[in-house]
């Protein structure tokens, strides 16, 4: 273990991770590590525990035993609010505040933080600029805007603060497949800008193989298996593995 | 309780305090009644011989019953009032029988209160018909009604006290079903053949007009009520003295004709008073009758500046309440929403409040805080406190989960998550929670007039007490013109502050 908080190139390490939901053990002793600097896929069905996973990175959740260290530092149990400002989280359906304008949700945190003006313009800009959103949804309510702008907006806030690492919880399972399309575009666009750590939890091999270099398939709390999206397609270690990709790649 | 909730009790207090003892000469006095005819006339009859002798006198007119009177006499909220003995007896203080004047006022020593002499006649309660169905049915005495398919509806406090209907119907042996109605309601209802049964008191003026007939009480089952003054007994020689020409000044017809001519021919209460002084000015002991006439001839003129009075107090009385419940009820809310123990507790609490009759309420505050402005302020604030709590909490405790965790992923700490979420996305649901407060509460208003805080409840009750619809018109149509224009005041308030959803 000393090894792994060692190692350079570890985002993310879950060690011996134990949690449970009343009598429901989702995880009994989970070990995994997500490497630096690239896009991991966490794939799996629903109740696999990859939202619970994605989740105890930044403390939404607490592990009932065991540690989880962010590049080499222990999930605080105190102060969790300046922790989570280094963590950008995009989730399904975007969540924007549907009371404030487009501009007012991607800029909020910033604003907390003490960021002028001119600085959050600048930056709201960039990111406005990164998704491909025009300039006029600004002032919009998330109401007044599409699917795919809310989608791009909620990623936009994530990236607002510049994180080191970023939380992609099923952010393009909700739109037209047209839209996907042009959001796994942005996203690439926008990683290559900012290249940060990214955690993306999908159900979707496809997407998967697409935007992650590495891929763990969770099944009932267990990794079954992880490794590039190439060696795991190519090889499916056990007979979910085989399942699943059956079921969407065949 | 909050500190805030005590010192703004004690604010309220402290100026209700100082705005109600404003005239505080050596020789004044407070006058009280009760809200129905007789009392009033009563107390305004003691109100002028007082007035004749050089007393400043403040009235407090229609207090809501007769705990409410004697507990404020009790509490030195009021100088006298007019009771009767069958009253104090039986419904205070509990003695068997038709106790004499020196029994009651043995038993009157305990609560340091004193009945003086009396004004000289009995109305005591009595079960009245109406005379064709009494001829019809061949109703003479009580007792007659044994056995009959009438249907019969007495007074809720005539219901309650031991001296009304549970030992009447056992002593006569009636088993009929019974049903509540307000006394002043009682007439019109036996006019309109709705009912054909109810008590009455002897000496009331309807009984005339109606063509009821008082059914014989053979068995000697009512106490009497012999009408006197009740003050405390520290009231000085001088005041005592002052009343002392009312001794034996009236009679059962006598008083049965000034009701009728209060009921029926729609006088003044002043104005039969003045009338009854000028005829005995000289064995009531008084002399100068001019500012009396003064009085009564402005207070019949001014009406529309009394009700615009009314007006104004009634907005007052509202508008405190409801600032104070706006106040306490969120900042409440804001301290429990996030526990739902502490949530349900609290909306538990402001039900219950909900469900206190208000005039038991009333009596039980007056040992803290009196009668008038300041209670009728705190018992409207009670009733409020629900509809706003209630929203608030739901509101606030059901925001959007999912938003409610983005934004703990966003880094939001608590205060910010309330600032920036919970509170805006709450707001409308706040908003018509106060809404439903204020409409609730200028209806409840009319409550305050029971404890002496006057409002647009004032003329409600004095015109119940006279069945005079006048002028429970003239209290009624400004309330609830003024809970139409306050809902569409918060209507319009509502869209302005809301958030865009």
């Amino acid at each position: 273990m000393l090894a792994e908080k060692q190692q350079p190139d570890v985002a993310v390490a879950f060690n011996d991770v134990v949690k449970s939901f009343g009598s429901l053990e989702v995880f009994r002793g989970l070990t995994l590590s997500l490497p630096k600097h690239q896009t991991t896929a966490i794939v799996g069905t629903s109740g696999s525990g990859k939202t619970t996973l994605l989740q105890m990175i930044n403390g939404l959740e607490k592990p009932d035993t065991g540690g989880i260290e962010v590049f080499g530092q222990q999930v605080p149990t105190q102060g969790l609010e300046a922790f989570r400002r280094g963590i950008g989280y995009a989730v399904q359906g975007a969540g924007l505040f549907p009371h404030l304008t487009a501009q007012q949700n991607v800029t909020l945190v910033a604003r907390l933080d003490g960021w002028t003006e001119p600085r959050m313009q600048a930056r709201f800009d960039e990111l406005l600029r990164a998704v491909g959103l025009a300039a006029d949804v600004a002032t919009r309510l998330p109401r007044q805007l599409s699917g795919g702008q809310q989608q791009r907006l909620g990623i936009c806030r994530a990236l607002m603060l510049q994180p080191p690492i970023l939380l992609l919880d099923e952010p393009f399972s909700a739109v037209d497949p047209i839209t996907r399309l042009g959001l796994y575009e942005s996203f690439e666009q926008v990683r290559e800008t900012t290249p940060a750590t990214t955690v993306l939890v999908t159900h979707d091999l496809r997407e998967a193989k697409r935007l992650a270099q590495f891929m763990v398939i969770l099944d009932a709390g267990e990794v079954v298996q992880s490794g590039t999206p190439a060696q795991v397609l190519a090889h499916p270690a056990s007979p979910y593995a085989e399942r699943l990709i059956e079921s969407q790649l065949s | 309780m909050s500190k805030g909730l005590w010192l703004l009790c004690f604010l309220l207090y402290w100026t209700g305090v100082h705005a109600g003892q404003s005239s505080q000469e050596s020789r004044a006095v407070v006058v009280g009644s009760k809200n129905f005819g007789e009392s009033y006339l009563l107390a305004e009859i003691a109100a002028q011989v007082l007035e004749a002798q050089d007393y400043v006198v403040r009235r407090q007119f229609g207090l809501g019953g007769t705990l409410i009177c004697y507990e404020a006499l009790k509490n030195g909220e009021i100088d006298l009032y007019p009771e009767y003995t069958g009253t104090l007896s039986q419904a205070v203080l509990n003695l068997p029988g038709n106790p004499t004047r020196q029994q009651i006022n043995q038993a009157l020593q305990a609560d340091g209160l004193e009945l003086l002499s009396e004004y000289g006649f009995n109305n005591t309660y009595a079960v009245v018909v109406r005379d064709a169905q009494a001829a019809a049915l061949g109703l003479e005495r009580i007792g007659d009604l044994r056995g009959t398919q009438l249907t019969f509806a007495f007074s809720h406090e005539f219901l309650q006290r031991e001296d009304g209907w549970p030992g009447l119907a056992q002593r006569y042996g009636l088993n009929q079903a019974v049903t509540g109605i307000e006394h002043a309601l009682a007439y019109p209802a036996m006019d309109d053949q709705a009912i054909d049964v109810t008590d009455a008191y002897s000496t009331d003026g309807e009984l005339q007009r109606y063509r009821l007939r008082i059914l014989q009480d053979d068995l000697g089952y009512f106490p009497e009520y012999r009408a006197a003054t009740l003050v405390q007994d520290n009231a000085s020689a001088e005041l005592r003295s002052a009343l002392a020409g009312l001794h034996n000044m009236l009679n059962e017809s006598q008083v049965q004709a000034f009701n009728a001519k209060v009921a029926l021919q729609g006088l003044g209460f002043a104005e039969v008073a003045a009338e009854f002084i000028a005829d005995n000015s000289a064995r009531l002991g008084v002399a100068d009758l001019r500012r009396v006439e003064e009085q009564t001839a402005w207070s019949q003129q001014a009406w529309v500046v009394e009700l615009w009075g009314h007006f104004l107090r009634h907005l007052q009385l509202t508008g405190s309440a409801l600032l104070a419940a706006i106040a306490i009820g969120l900042s409440l809310s804001l301290l429990v929403y996030r526990s739902r123990r502490w949530a349900a507790g609290l909306v538990y609490f402001c039900g219950l409040m909900q469900t206190v009759p208000s005039l038991a309420l009333l009596a039980l505050m007056i040992p803290v805080f009196g009668i008038g402005f300041v209670p009728a302020i705190i018992a409207l604030f009670l009733y409020s406190l629900l509809p706003i709590v209630r929203n608030a909490i739901t509101a606030l405790a059901n925001t959007d989960p999912t938003l409610v965790k983005v934004s703990m992923a966003l880094g939001l700490g608590p205060w910010e998550q309330l600032r920036y979420l919970r509170l805006p996305l709450a707001t409308p649901a706040i908003f018509a929670g106060i809404r439903t407060a204020a409409v609730i509460s200028i209806g409840t208003a009319t409550l305050a007039a029971f404890i002496g805080a006057g409002g647009l409840g004032e003329p409600i009750v004095v015109g119940l007490s006279l069945n005079d619809t006048d002028m429970i018109l003239r209290g009624a149509i400004p309330a609830a013109v003024l809970a139409i224009l306050v809902e569409i005041a918060f209507a319009a308030l509502e869209r302005r502050v809301s958030p865009p959803q």
